[in-house]
């Protein structure tokens, strides 16, 4: 699919705004349908589409593998310790409230950092898997 | 006419039945792995449809909070639901790379291949 | 007319089910389960579940669609069409499907209101969002915030699961065993 001027000039042009959709999906999470598992899905499908029109190669540039690979914990990680602040402030883990003076603003808060938690290893565990089948395609 | 009645409402738990039931099939009479993986993904999907449709009231919209609307459907199987389709994917992803495992080891993805060549057949 | 969109998608689904299940190549498969998906994301539309209907729209048509087809390519894309007893698996069938049906007779007829569903932890659900104590779309927030630890355990088994493909595939890769199958096994 290397040499389809049509597919590769139209790939290009949609590229850039898949990822703005996710990014829409994860930030308007709170208000429209979607959220992090969402946004995370079609943030890796944007990095699929590209290995699929360009070759995996060029794909890597530009999500390298050792990146993609460390951030499969990471997300966990980031969701994680985002219920240690409450912890240490004496409440319960995982609540919200500390974030802020105003509850609902509180609860916003904590649930945007969660959800950027399962967008960054929703998307790094897609992408990771579709590596790891390719990868052992090409070494066949 | 009761039993049609009571038929027509409770179509969708007899689809969700069917669905789950061929899922049920395929994995047991099917030898080829991929088969065997895309009907427990059936399964699996039947799951979905069994937890989500209790959950819709006719006449209700979407759990998203609006000030024209007053009723709802029930937003917790959507959350449970969720969840598990993300979980759904990246466990098929696990049983696929088993399955190139095996396919790499034995040079086949039918069970009664694999099972002859074990000789336990 | 819900209930009419909702009746005509459903079969269209079961009608897919019984292709996929007697195609025999196996492309065919992969192809038919991502038109199931995108039913399915329509029938979870007409269900009102919209957060589910746009991760299935995308996960079950998309990625898995993707990863199925890299393992057709990494294996054999006929299924073996050696004649296997079917009679055994189609009674199993049956007799659980009809024992569910038995089951499922009693149940709240769809779409009802009053439903027992309907009456534990929704409606508090629904007023907290009426009092803009939560973010307005409900799914959102008994996802992250109600139910938190319970999606935290769901980001932990997607990493397990990621973590379990990697570690199967990107291993060095064994000389396969000819007649000797037993022993190169373990």
């Amino acid at each position: 699919m290397k040499h389809d001027v049509i597919l590769r000039v139209g790939v290009k042009l949609l590229l850039p705004f898949i990822l703005l959709f996710a990014l829409y999906v994860h930030y308007h999470g709170d208000y429209g349908p979607g959220g992090g598992f969402q946004a995370g899905v079609i943030s890796a499908g944007m990095i699929i589409l590209y290995a699929l029109v360009f070759g995996v190669d060029r794909a890597k540039r530009i999500a390298p593998e050792w990146l993609v690979e460390r951030l499969v914990p990471a997300g966990v990680l980031i969701y994680a310790s985002a219920g240690l602040p409450a912890m240490f402030a004496g409440k319960n883990y995982l609540d919200y409230t500390i974030y802020s003076h105003d509850p609902l603003h509180g609860h916003e808060w904590g649930v945007l950092l969660v959800e950027t938690g399962v967008i960054v290893t929703v998307a790094a565990t897609m992408t990771a898997i579709f590596y790891a089948f390719v990868d052992r395609g090409r070494s066949a | 006419m009761t039993a049609l009645t009571t038929f027509l409402e409770h179509y969708n738990y007899f689809i969700t039945i069917f669905l789950m039931v061929s899922g049920l099939y395929i994995v047991i009479a099917r030898g080829n792995m991929i088969k065997k993986l895309v009907g427990l993904s059936l399964f699996q999907t039947s799951v979905y449809l069994l937890y989500v449709a209790p959950g819709k009231i006719i006449g209700g919209t979407a759990p998203i909070f609006d000030r024209a609307y007053t009723v709802y459907s029930n937003p917790l199987p959507h959350v449970l639901i969720l969840t598990a389709i993300v979980v759904g994917v990246a466990t098929l992803a696990l049983g696929l790379a088993l399955v190139v495992r095996i396919n790499e080891a034995y040079g086949t993805i039918e069970e009664d291949e694999i099972f002859s060549a074990d000789g336990e057949i | 007319m819900e209930l009419f969109t909702n009746a005509v998608l459903l079969t269209l689904l079961a009608i897919v089910t019984v292709a996929i299940a007697r195609q025999r190549s196996l492309f065919g498969v992969v192809i038919l389960s991502g038109i199931y998906s995108f039913l399915m994301a329509s029938v979870l539309i007409v269900l009102d579940a919209v957060d589910v209907a746009m991760t299935e729209a995308s996960v079950g048509a998309g990625i898995s669609t993707v990863i199925l087809l890299a393992t057709l390519h990494l294996t054999k894309s006929i299924e073996y069409p050696k004649p296997r007893n079917t009679l055994l698996p189609l009674f199993v069938s049956v007799f659980v499907g009809a024992a569910l049906v038995w089951g499922t007779i009693d149940l709240p007829a769809f779409g009802t209101a009053d439903a027992p569903i309907h009456r534990h932890t929704t409606p508090r659900y629904i007023s907290d969002a009426q009092d803009h104590r939560i973010a307005p779309n409900i799914v959102t927030a008994v996802l992250a915030d109600y139910r938190s630890f319970d999606t935290m355990g769901e980001t932990a088994v997607i990493f397990t699961g990621g973590i379990g493909v990697v570690l199967l595939l990107k291993g060095r890769r064994r000389r396969r065993p000819g007649k000797t199958a037993g022993e190169g096994m373990s």
